[in-house]
């Protein structure tokens, strides 16, 4: 034990003397961690408030009955389900405005409320008399509470009307949302003794053995998963994450690699020193390992705290993007989880074993006396090379055999790993062989050791320059996703936005009214009526747009393909426009038919185009505003655009905010709208590009980690150059020249690599996680930027070895010829 | 006496603490005995004329309140069946009733149907005032969900019968009609029922001698059944007693056509308070002397973690009897929010015949 003991401490020893290879090591590890376990905090944190959420609607886990052609539908209802034996239970909501803020009112009824909803909120184990008993309690998340700048036991008014039970904070609540009692919601939204739909609980029994009226009213049965999925819609912006945070945690690792291998490098005097002093193999390799493992634990701690930094960051943006997408509420503040802690650790422990396992093996093989033989080295890493070379073949032929033959999100990031990791296996081949064929251009003395130098140094290079390679590859083709993505994006709101003023009347009744007032008016060239309503079609909801047949959408229309006369056979009615994801979802194409259950019957509808619909988790139907109200006679129409001249829009919605007293909601211009709508898609990709970031940095670390490594170990190359007589400063340049023409060859590289990634994200990827496929283009100068940008990662990562060989002491070069192991 | 068993139903009470309804208020009032009279809630007195199809229907004025049903059933072929149909009120608030959903009733159900073989269970939970539970007099039916207690017209008001009971889970249902041609029996002093340490006292009397007959689906198989059953109704505005841990209560079916009810309640200090009525074959209800009882444990079921005396041997030497109690099914528990054992017995010795056991507090 005590002999481990001083193993331990002449080990440790070597720390001392390196100090900053010790804080590479902690780098990479805790880069490593950080970065994975804050993306995990992150998906653990949307998650668990999916749960949340659907645990209060009712969209996972539990079946719902709506009346689809109306928002409400009488109370009775349930009474009646529930005394033919139903476990159904009322739900009131709708949206309104408290403070000045527009939330979800969320009227429940707690006693009869499913068990599975119950049991993950907290309403059951509230003190149920105080919540439906007079005056009531008004259940609501924290942030909420902060957004609204109310306190606990505040009783504000929703919509100016009628006061809310005194406000109550449950930090398990879903930001956004007040939960009261059914009761109270129904008195607050004047709806006495209506509901908006029944959540189902467990039964044996399904929608077929459902009356077919039940209190006059025919309702429907939204089967479980197919209204507010959250984590179905959402998972492929989480594996999106994960994808990036396993791509930053190999990088890290790559750094740890290089440090270990540095580390192991500079050590072998000392191992076999020990191991001559009859310190067993097996106790040094114990020692070694319980070495790393207690490094490991200390930089996968200071990693979480980074992860959780990182995660905290990122937050708002990947809430903004979730929000922006999917209508997912993230609340505002991290919460976590024992698991993501022992998760984290885990990783990080784990990762520097895989990192150190080649340094591991080397030394317990470790021969006692063994001279430096980089030459023969090299010939062996020849043989290695060729064999890297083939599984770099094999990667690639996976690729397309996983391209082809895959179908989903998951087959799609297949594509890409197998794409990257072929490309990162080919590099060292690659630069081999570019350096080879730069060796056989030459003739002079110095360049041809420059050239062959260059290719002894790869094998401890090609590690760094494949993160190098795999930072750059994945910033160029995320780049460029993001760039044609931004572009097409401002071209399609130009299209689907065409109206110059948008206005939401809060009920027919008052659009009416807006609607004789605006046809009194010479500055109003059109009123555009517009409806929506929604359907189920295969059991997913589906939007039904009413749109008008005026030119503003004939000429605007983002329509990716049509018939000729697509706008008139519309116009008839019996025709439809669909969303490119509906179009893919449905694999329906212009040509095929589309039925759609409305109150009156089904609607057989021609498909006559497929429009582009960039960033709805649903489908969407466009049909003629008049055949919609006509099959859904009971859609409200309160929405419609309004087409004005610009000098005349600003006193337009003047005027009419003074005369209906409409707010900002309901309310909007087209700059506004399209303003909001950018900002939302700008920050829905913030998270993937700052990961990026991440990634790059990190790769530079790991390019320094390695040069540093190899300052250390090349001296004994370096020293004869010295000794024949040129000077310190030619041989730092030469230095530099090298690094840098490899760091150029692999930017290069990465180039067209990056370009292959960006193909894929955007014809795959893109289009298995959101439904629509963007043009892709490509975007020269940011190639160009991103290629600076590497090799100015490269040029930092170099100076530092490069100065200190500049600067190195005379006496340590001739000091080589002594030691030479 | 008699109206001890009013404790027994603690269940109800228990079950909606569950749910939050009356929360710390009932069980302070608990300790607090006699001083703890539940204000605003119509008092429980002597001398009350019971009003039939009045007394049928729901008194939302007190606190608390049960219809109650326990049958003891058999096949064509012999096998034992136990049915157990329960609603239960408890006012939130005192005060006039009132509409919708502000309305301060809550209801909770309790239905079991129980084999040899298998105990099945279920349990529902209503708020009054929109017609999902409730209770009417005339024409009389108790109802929570899909569950019903209704009165088969012509209803005869001096024996509450014929009724019509159902009641389904997801795993069991049951119909029954509730015959009887004798009168109901007024427990305690014309159904003014005294708690005789605590002064607490309740309305409450009872149908001992109903005959149900319907049918029992079980695993998709629909048995034509038969036998004795048995109703309590009773309401009250009583708290409950806080130093009792359970009670271990008995209706005793006896072969010769008496009934027999027994309880023991036990307290926090080891104690045991007995009480029980002898219900003669002419309807007579006669109280039996605390020191008169004599229950015990003869074996133990290890059930839902928790060791429940499930046999159990009854000597009332007054009145001759001696007999070994043995369930139907020793895992008849209801793993409700408020848990328990009920479940039918058999038993045999001086006297031979069937009932129902009740423990809580395990």
């Amino acid at each position: 034990m005590m002999r481990a003991v001083w193993v331990l401490a002449v080990l440790l020893s070597h720390w001392r003397r390196h100090p900053m290879q010790l804080a590479t090591l902690l780098v990479g590890l805790i880069a490593a961690t950080a970065l994975w376990s804050g993306v995990q905090a992150l998906n653990q944190q949307a998650r668990a408030s999916y749960d949340r959420a659907a645990a209060l609607f009712g969209g996972v886990r539990t079946a719902m009955l709506i009346d689809p052609a109306h928002a409400t539908f009488p109370q009775t209802a349930f009474v009646e389900l529930r005394r033919a034996g139903w476990p159904v239970s009322p739900v009131l909501e709708d949206r309104v405005q408290v403070n000045g803020r527009s939330v979800r009112l969320l009227g429940i009824e707690p006693v009869t409320m499913p068990v599975e909803m119950a049991s993950s909120s907290a309403i059951a184990r509230n003190d149920l008399h105080a919540f439906v008993a007079p005056p009531g309690r008004t259940l609501v998340a924290p942030e909420t509470l902060r957004d609204l700048g109310l306190t606990a036991g505040a009783t504000p008014r929703v919509n100016d009307g009628a006061e809310l039970p005194p406000l109550q904070a449950q930090p398990q609540l879903t930001p956004g949302v007040l939960i009261v009692d059914i009761g109270v919601a129904q008195r607050m939204l004047d709806q006495p003794g209506q509901i908006s739909r029944l959540l189902v609980g467990k039964t044996g029994r399904s929608a077929h053995d459902l009356p077919d009226r039940v209190a006059g009213t025919t309702l429907q049965w939204v089967a479980p998963d197919s209204e507010t999925d959250l984590a179905r819609l959402t998972d492929s912006f989480h594996l999106n994450l994960t994808a990036f945070g396993l791509l930053s945690f190999l990088v890290g690792l790559f750094i740890v690699n290089s440090a270990i291998g540095l580390a192991f490098e500079q050590r072998l005097p000392t191992l076999r020193t020990l191991r001559a002093c009859g310190v067993s193999a097996r106790l040094l390799n114990a020692v070694v390992v319980i070495e790393l493992v207690s490094i490991a634990l200390f930089g996968g701690l200071v990693g979480l705290v980074g992860g959780y930094v990182i995660a905290a960051a990122l937050l708002p943006d990947v809430a903004a993007s979730l929000r922006g997408l999917y209508g997912a509420q993230l609340p505002g503040a991290l919460s976590l989880q024992p698991q993501w802690w022992l998760a984290g650790i885990a990783m990080s422990v784990l990762g520097a074993l895989a990192a150190a396992s080649a340094s591991l093996v080397r030394m317990a093989r470790l021969p006692l006396l063994a001279a430096a033989q980089p030459y023969a080295w090299q010939q062996a890493q020849r043989r290695w090379l060729w064999r890297q070379g083939a599984l770099a073949v094999a990667m690639l032929i996976a690729a397309v055999v996983i391209l082809l033959v895959g179908d989903s999100l998951l087959a799609g990031f297949g594509v890409l790993a197998a794409l990257l990791l072929s490309a990162a296996l080919a590099l060292p081949v690659l630069l081999d062989t570019v350096l080879r064929l730069g060796g056989k251009g030459t003739r002079a003395a110095l360049p041809t050791w420059f050239w062959a130098d260059s290719r002894q140094q790869l094998p401890g290079l090609s590690l760094a320059l494949m993160a190098l390679l795999l930072a750059l590859a994945v910033n160029v083709g995320v780049g460029t996703m993001v760039q044609s993505f931004s572009a097409t994006f401002v071209r399609w709101l130009d299209g689907r936005l065409a109206a110059d003023v948008y206005v939401r009347a809060g009920n027919d009744k008052q659009a009416a009214e807006i609607r004789r007032w605006l046809a009194a008016r010479s500055d109003v060239a059109a009123v555009l009526p517009g409806a929506r309503t929604e359907v189920q079609i295969d059991g997913a909801p589906v939007e039904v747009m009413g749109v008008a047949d005026h030119a503003t959408y004939r000429d605007n229309w983002p329509l990716l393909h049509s018939v000729n006369n697509g706008w008139d056979r519309v116009h008839a009615g019996d025709a439809a426009f669909i969303s490119e994801q509906l179009s893919r979802r449905l694999h329906l194409d212009v040509g095929s038919n589309l039925r759609i259950a409305a109150p009156g019957g089904e609607w057989p509808l021609a498909i006559v185009g497929i429009y582009a619909d960039y960033g709805n988790p649903k489908g969407q139907v466009a049909v003629n505003v008049d055949a919609l109200l006509q099959h859904f006679p009971d859609t409200p129409q309160t929405r419609f655009g309004l087409r004005v001249a610009p000098e005349h829009i600003a006193g337009v919605m003047a005027a009419m905010r003074a005369a209906f007293h409409l707010d900002a909601r309901q309310l909007a211009d087209q700059a506004t709208v399209k303003t909001e709508s950018k900002r939302i898609f700008n920050r829905t990709f913030a998270v993937t590009a700052a990961l990026n970031a991440f990634t790059l940095g990190v790769a530079g670390v790991a390019l320094l980690t390695s040069l540093l490594t190899l300052s250390g170990s090349r001296l004994p190359q370096l020293a004869p150059l010295w000794a024949i007589g040129m000077t310190r400063r030619t041989l730092a340049g030469i230095e530099l020249l090298k690094t840098m023409a490899v760091a150029l060859i692999t930017a290069l590289l990465a180039l067209p690599l990056g370009l292959l990634v960006a193909w894929c994200l955007i014809a795959v990827v893109n289009v298995k996680a959101f439904g629509w496929r963007l043009p892709f283009q490509v975007f020269p100068m940011q190639l160009l930027e991103l290629l600076g940008v590497a090799m100015l990662a490269a040029l930092l990562a170099t100076l530092l070895p490069i100065l200190k060989l500049a600067r190195i002491q005379p006496a340590t070069l001739i000091k080589i010829f002594a030691n030479e192991r | 006496m008699s109206a001890d068993r009013g404790i027994s139903r603690r269940a109800f009470a228990a079950g909606l603490m569950w749910l939050g309804v009356g929360g710390a208020r009932a069980r302070a009032q608990g300790f607090a005995g006699l001083g703890g009279e539940a204000s605003g809630f119509a008092p429980v007195v002597p001398g009350k004329r019971f009003v039939f199809p009045g007394d049928f229907g729901a008194h939302p004025d007190f606190r608390i309140e049960w219809w109650y049903v326990t049958a003891n059933l058999r096949d064509a072929g012999g096998a034992a069946y136990g049915a157990q149909w329960t609603l239960f009120r408890q006012a939130m608030a005192p005060g006039p009733q009132r509409e919708g959903w502000a309305n301060q009733q809550v209801w909770m159900g309790h239905a079991a149907v129980t084999s040899a073989s298998v105990h099945r269970f279920s349990e529902t939970f209503a708020r009054g005032g929109v017609g999902q539970a409730g209770a009417t007099a005339a024409p009389f039916e108790a109802w929570i969900d899909a569950w019903r207690m209704v009165a088969v017209p012509p209803l005869s008001n001096h024996a509450f019968a014929p009724l019509h009971l159902t009641a389904a889970g997801t795993d069991f249902e049951y119909a029954l009609r509730l015959d009887a041609e004798r009168p109901l029996v007024l427990q305690g002093v014309h159904g003014y029922s005294r708690k005789s340490e605590r002064g607490q006292a309740s309305y409450y009397y009872s149908q001992p001698y109903f005959t149900a007959t319907g049918s029992i689906g079980l695993d998709g198989k629909t048995i034509a059944v038969s036998g004795p059953a048995w109703l309590d109704r009773e309401w009250s505005s009583q708290p409950l007693a806080a130093d009792q841990t359970g009670w271990d209560w008995f209706s005793l079916h006896l072969d010769g056509g008496d009934k027999v009810m027994l309880f023991r309640l036990r307290r926090k200090d080891g104690g045991h308070y007995f009480a029980g009525n002898w219900i003669g074959r002419d309807g007579q209800s006669i109280p039996l002397p605390s020191d008169a009882i004599e229950m015990t444990p003869l074996a133990f079921t290890d059930v839902a973690a928790r060791r429940v005396p499930t046999q159990w041997r009854i000597t009332v030497p007054a009145r001759d009897l001696a007999i070994d109690c043995a369930p139907l099914n020793a895992r008849s528990w209801m793993a409700t929010a408020f848990a328990y054992w009920e479940g039918p017995i058999a038993f045999h010795g001086s006297h031979g015949g069937v009932g129902y056991l009740e423990m809580t507090g395990y």
